[in-house]
């Protein structure tokens, strides 16, 4: 499967600075095995892309594009924020939408895709920061979970509103205090993958992404469930390094300590019965697949 | 009637919105030029003129050319590319005519490489480092053409035309609407029809970038 899905329009191709050049060329298009692996030979995320040098957020996405299953098909709806800046800089399609909309948006979305493609896979996978999830959007984020849209939701939660500059979000850890927040936070952070897991998700992950193996495994298994099932929903820690004073370097460090057993992001998973059983079929499936593939191998 | 015309700036800080100040946008088949309603015919002609007379006439194609997403958008960004080489051909010597492309606009301050790329939102520095007089944005999303050609105005005295795929825009001194593939062919016609008839200002003080 193609590359067609995204190109550069030849007549301008040459004046398109190299690093989309690069995008394009050798994004990980069409193959089954696709996975963190790949980053470094191939490219998800231009190098001159807009975070703060070290932003986890960066390393995110270049885990989460390099593990989606099917990125020819997927559409990713972003809202504004610091995520939102790398939305220009991906070859996967997406869509901007307004401040907190972005579930109805996917929502809308999921459907006309299944209308207008109705032989074809299509995924959608919402990706937001913790102001458009758990604040602005929380309406939006609910709704679509009650009413079981087929799609994942990801929240990259940097505890604040950074794109901004440090307002208290619903995530904030309670007593933190951000630059534009001075009286701290005075309530407990808000506890949303439970909330997702009483709503209709059918597979919830809250964790750093410090260990892209990790990310690999849930970004493929939200994807596959929202396919399959229902909703799901990944919140993931991408500290602003900005905002709680670390050095571009510091930023995996910080994740590995919040990731501690006692801390706030220890791996939490939630898989509801219909989606165990659908993971035992992709993985015994998988199983399959690559036996077959080795059997053949070893022919040759 | 609104008094305000939409001028090269630099018009300082905030300079208003256009339709703030009553400028409204051309109607189908029409254009405007510094905010006042004009016949197309009259725009091209002006456009073809702005680009004939500046030092360094400059073309910014937008995403939604860059990108071949659909057969429409590949067709213009041919036609777009026969534009600027029609005006390669067309100018005299000591004009510089550019090709810049804008593949993304959102805020990626302070590291933008103003020699291969402009990012809508700090247009001005691109048009400051390479002294751009007159500059055509064309496929660029419309929100954030107003934005870039508000802040245009503010600091710096580049003419600015728009050809706009939707109703125009009042915020730029030349604005074509509905742009197709062969309204981008007319404008490379008619700067061939003027070409030698137009002085370049290229010994004038006026440099264009100013800030
Ligand atoms: C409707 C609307 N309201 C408010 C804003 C202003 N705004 C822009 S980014 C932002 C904060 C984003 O915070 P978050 O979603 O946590 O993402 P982050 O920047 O932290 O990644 C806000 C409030 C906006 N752009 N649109
Ligand atoms: S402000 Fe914070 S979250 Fe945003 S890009 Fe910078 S480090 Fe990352």
């Amino acid at each position: 499967m193609s590359k067609e899905k995204i190109k550069i329009s030849e007549a301008l191709y040459d004046i398109m600075p190299s690093d989309y050049q690069d995008l394009v060329k050798s994004a990980t298009y069409g193959k089954e095995d696709r996975g963190w692996k790949d980053i470094g030979n191939n490219k998800e995320l231009i190098e001159q892309h807009s975070l703060c040098a070290g932003c986890p957020e960066s390393m995110a996405f270049r885990y989460i594009l390099a593990s989606l299953p099917n990125p020819e098909d997927t559409v990713m709806v972003g809202s504004t924020g610091c995520t939102s800046l790398v939305f220009p800089m991906v070859a996967v399609h997406n869509i901007h939408s307004l401040f907190g909309n972005q579930n109805a948006i996917a929502s809308g979305l999921k459907r006309a895709l299944s209308v207008r493609f109705p032989d074809r896979t299509k995924d959608v996978v919402v990706l937001a920061g913790d102001g458009a999830t758990v604040d602005i959007g929380l309406d939006m984020t609910l709704q679509a979970w009650f009413r079981q849209e087929k799609f994942t939701t990801i929240c990259f939660d940097n505890e604040l509103y950074a794109n901004t500059g440090g307002q208290e979000s619903g995530l904030m850890q309670k007593g933190f205090v951000a630059k534009m927040a001075p009286v701290g936070k005075l309530f407990d952070k808000v506890r949303l993958p439970e909330i997702a897991r009483e709503s209709g998700c059918h597979y919830v992950v809250n964790c750093t992404v410090s260990k892209p193996s990790l990310v690999e495994k849930v970004i493929r298994n939200a994807v596959h469930i929202a396919r399959e099932i229902g909703p799901t929903y990944l919140q993931l820690y991408t500290p602003c390094i900005l905002e709680i004073g670390k050095n571009s370097m510091e930023g995996l460090q910080e994740m590995r300590d919040s990731e501690k057993p006692t801390e706030r992001f220890a791996y939490k998973e939630y898989v509801s019965e219909p989606a165990k059983q659908l993971l035992a079929e992709l993985a015994a499936k998988d199983k399959e697949r690559k036996a077959a593939a080795k059997q053949l191998a070893g022919k040759a | 009637m609104s008094q305000y015309r939409v001028l090269p700036g630099p018009e300082h800080f905030l300079p208003p919105a256009a339709a703030s100040m009553g400028i409204r946008l051309p109607n189908p088949g029409e254009a405007h030029i510094n905010g006042v309603i004009t016949s197309e015919e009259k725009a091209y002609e002006e456009a073809a003129k702005q680009f004939l007379m500046a030092k360094v006439p400059t073309l910014f194609p937008g995403p939604l050319v860059l990108w071949a997403w659909n057969e429409k958008a590949a067709k213009k960004a041919t036609a777009i590319r026969h534009l600027y080489d029609t005006l390669k051909e067309c100018v005299q010597p000591g004009q510089k005519p550019m090709l810049i492309p804008m593949p993304d606009y959102r805020p990626k301050y302070p590291k933008i490489n103003p020699e291969v790329e402009i990012n809508p939102n700090h247009p001005n520095l691109t048009i400051w480092h390479n002294k751009i007089d007159c500059c055509m944005f064309i496929g660029v999303h419309c929100h954030q053409a107003n934005l870039s050609l508000k802040i245009i105005r503010g600091g710096t005295s580049c003419y600015t035309i728009a050809m706009c795929a939707q109703a125009g825009h009042e915020d730029a001194m030349l604005s074509f609407r509905d742009a197709s593939v062969e309204k981008i062919m007319t404008l490379a016609e008619w700067v061939r029809k003027l070409k030698g008839t137009v002085q370049p200002r290229l010994t004038s003080a006026k440099s264009g970038a100013s800030n």
